[in-house]
């Protein structure tokens, strides 16, 4: 119950917010002409060219070190930056593991020559990673990957496979958790991260597609792929301490309340017209209101105690599970409301936006940890476990 | 932040000692009647927390409700059978309007004035654990003297239906409703700051159960499916607890003693009631038999959650409330979010 005691209301600092204008100005012509159902990819939106604008602006990697390109900022800079991202539906997928995860893990865990090679890059907007964490056969039960990187003379050899890896094929590169010692019998002992260039050869990636029709998720193989001794990130068999740490990252930050906002506001716009008016409509739009804005506060509270260098790796998960809940019921309730009366003329770009989170939703509670496992370290954090 | 503290602290130290079950069960039997309950409010205002959001030169500590927070969170874990809280708005309420102090116990409540110059109240809540009721009616709020109202009965023992002639309204202190604050927002704000307290009992109380309560060989907290059920439990929890404080803090961030914002509020009173019917369902179906007995604690909070959760608009009415803002809201919902909850630490 400490948890629950401990975190306290708090606001982004001012000179943090003040990055809010700037950002929203720019974001705001340069979405302009997007329709609303591409903008509701938001995070899935892929856009190279976007992101090397964005790079080019200094807002990727913001709260890394100036000496390797970032920032220098506070992680409610990259907090305000990412809120505005989401809400406006910038396409910011194709930088946006490198700079939520695999920079911040390559500053943490890297050697020098490590950070000097990878993070510069990633701050323009021209490296992009993506995470081999999942296999066929580990995917909550992380502990139990197969892929294999042996020791040998120039470094390691990777064999295995990984699977639903975002944006594998428009990558240079991934972080990869394998085992470097060891068997599956070892669990979490015996496991390693290493950089794989998605370049080398051996290595095959295979888009998968998604029941919406996009492909963003892949297949990976890899077959005799001869890593150097450089690939290595952080110590030999602490992969699994490693993995822990960076799933905090990913768990806490505004894209688990976010991830239905687009559709969200669209949404609201018909509302607002006399034909979309409705009682149901309107307490519909207070409730979600009114459970975001707890959770925005929360988001912002975990925020705080991550900027103060604490680990809040049970509130973290408490947050994505509750995030990921609203952000399931937001399209599921607005088709409620928009088929709660007879068949009217619906704004047909609200019904592609409606289909296309509708059809993306399920992946909300997986990506990042299913359901079940995070209310099990929630349980674990309640002392029943 | 530590006088905050230091408040609630106080608060708990009495509660722990003084609202015992037992006592909680008399009062609510007897209300005023028992014995318990003026020997509980004299050991409450000894402390000097009923005259707490009083200002300091008048008496008081000059808290506004974020301040309060942590007491009126002490009063919803303790499930304080008195006003304790609403006597702290009441008398502000009144102290700003130029009205001595009387040392009274004071329920709120929103009054219909009746074609004849009298005051119907169809509800007022904790009306039988009061000395008399602040009443909004219109623009001003009238103190009425319990004792001299014409009594119907609530729903719940505690509550009541009351009635007073006009010319008991004629003789009532009245005092003008500051700007921007109405009865039913501040009741909203206290209540929900009280549910956050008694969600947090009940979570707690059932945490332990589940890691006590032993059935096939082991406890029920070690089945995957009661912890995933603590696990939303605690959720609910948390996130309405966040609301509550939300909901006692001022617009803009900062702002005087008993001024509130409306959608804060409806934050607040939403999020406790939606949580409040959740979090007594689960701990409720993890108690099993049990916690279905009167003789057993757990009660005392559950009816109470469901009692506030009815108490000066339901989930819906706040909704209702919520929506309206952000549809007549032009431009993003975040930028009513960041109004919403962009809150300046308290100092
Ligand atoms: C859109 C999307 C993008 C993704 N991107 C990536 C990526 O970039 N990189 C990457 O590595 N992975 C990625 N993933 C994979 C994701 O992390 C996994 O899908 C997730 O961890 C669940 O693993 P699984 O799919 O193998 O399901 P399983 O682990 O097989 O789970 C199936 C069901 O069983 C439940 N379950 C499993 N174990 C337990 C348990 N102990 N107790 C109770 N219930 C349990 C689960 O909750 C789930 O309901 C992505 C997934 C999606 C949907």
């Amino acid at each position: 119950m400490s948890t629950l005691d401990s975190l306290a209301l708090t606001c982004i600092p001012a000179q943090d917010e003040a990055l809010r204008a700037e950002v929203r100005a720019f974001l705001a012509q340069a979405t302009k002409e997007m329709p609303a159902h591409l903008r509701a990819r938001s995070w899935g939106g892929y856009s190279t060219e976007f992101s090397r604008q964005l790079g080019a602006r200094g807002w990727i990697g913001v709260t890394l070190p100036r000496e390797y390109g970032g920032g220098g900022r506070s992680a409610f800079a990259r907090y305000v930056l990412v809120e505005e991202f989401l809400n406006f539906g910038a396409p910011v997928g194709s930088h946006w593991i490198a700079d939520r995860q695999s920079a911040p893990l390559i500053l943490k865990y890297g050697t020098e020559a490590q950070k000097r090679f990878y993070i510069p890059r990633v701050c323009r907007g021209e490296a992009f990673f993506c995470i081999g964490m999942s296999e066929p056969n580990a995917g909550s039960d992380l502990a139990s990957v197969a892929t294999r990187a042996v020791p040998n003379a120039q470094g390691f050899l990777l064999n295995g496979q990984k699977i639903w890896t975002t944006n594998a094929h428009h990558c240079q590169y991934m972080i990869a958790l394998v085992r470097t010692s060891g068997s599956a019998e070892d669990r979490q002992r015996g496991l390693s991260q290493v950089i794989v260039d998605l370049s080398l050869p051996g290595i095959t990636v295979r888009p998968i597609e998604d029941l919406s029709g996009d492909s963003h998720f892949c297949e990976v193989f890899f077959d005799n792929v001869q890593l150097g001794l450089d690939a290595l990130i952080g110590a030999e068999g602490q992969g699994w301490e490693q993995v822990t740490a960076e799933l905090a990252f990913e768990r806490s930050g505004p894209e688990r309340l976010f991830s239905s906002i687009v559709l969200f506001d669209q949404w609201l716009d018909w509302v607002r017209t006399p034909a979309g008016r409705s009682e149901a409509a309107v307490l519909l739009a207070g409730k979600v209101l009114t459970q975001l804005a707890p959770l925005r506060a929360m988001s912002v509270a975990v925020q705080q105690r991550l900027a103060e260098g604490g680990s809040p790796i049970i509130e973290a998960a408490l947050v994505k599970e509750l995030g990921t809940t609203l952000e399931q019921f937001i399209p599921a309730s607005i088709a409620d409301a928009l088929f709660a009366a007879e068949s009217e003329d619906l704004p047909v770009e609200l019904l592609m936006t409606l289909k296309y989170v509708t059809e993306a939703s399920p992946s909300f509670s997986l990506r990042g940890g299913t359901r079940d496992i995070l209310r099990g370290m929630i349980a674990r954090g309640l002392g029943l476990r | 932040m530590n006088e905050t503290d230091m408040f609630a602290d106080a608060a708990r130290a009495v509660l722990a000692d003084r609202c015992t079950p037992g006592v909680v069960r008399a009062i609510e039997d007897r209300g005023l009647q028992a014995p318990e309950a003026r020997a509980l409010w004299t050991q409450l205002e000894a402390t000097g927390l009923a005259d707490a959001m009083l200002e300091e030169d008048r008496g008081g500590a000059g808290l506004g409700l974020a301040q309060a927070f942590g007491v009126l969170e002490q009063c919803g874990a303790h499930a304080l059978p008195l006003p304790l809280g609403e006597t702290m708005a009441a008398r502000a309420v009144l102290d700003q309007g130029g009205q001595p102090q009387s040392g009274q116990i004071i329920a709120l409540a929103t009054g219909r004035l009746l074609a004849d110059g009298g005051v119907h109240c169809a509800m007022v809540r904790s009306a039988h654990a009061a000395d008399a009721v602040l009443v909004q009616v219109g623009s001003e709020c009238r103190l009425l003297a319990v004792a001299d109202a014409r009594s119907a009965v609530q729903a719940r023992a505690e509550d009541a239906a009351l009635d007073w002639s006009a010319a008991q309204v004629q003789a009532a202190p009245q005092v003008a409703m500051a700007a921007g604050v109405d009865m039913r927002t501040l009741q909203a704000a206290l209540v929900a700051a009280q549910m956050a307290g008694a969600l947090g009992s009940v979570f707690r109380r059932t945490l332990q159960y589940a890691n006590e309560r032993q059935q096939f060989g082991r406890p029920i907290g070690k089945f995957q499916a009661i912890q995933h059920q603590l696990a939303v439990m605690s959720e609910q929890v948390f996130a309405a607890r966040m609301a509550a404080q939300l909901g006692g803090t001022p617009p803009g961030g900062s702002g005087e003693g008993l001024q509130l914002d409306r959608l804060r509020v409806a934050t607040a009173k939403a999020r406790c009631s939606e949580a409040a019917l959740a979090v007594a369902e689960t701990a409720h179906a993890i108690h099993g038999a049990i916690g279905f007995t009167e003789e057993y604690d757990l009660q005392l909070y559950t009816r109470r959650l469901h009692a506030w959760r009815q108490t000066a608009g339901s989930e819906s009415y706040w909704h209702r409330v919520a929506g309206e803002g952000l549809l007549q809201h032009q431009g993003l919902t975040l930028d009513l979010l960041r109004r919403i909850t962009d809150v300046a630490p308290a100092h």
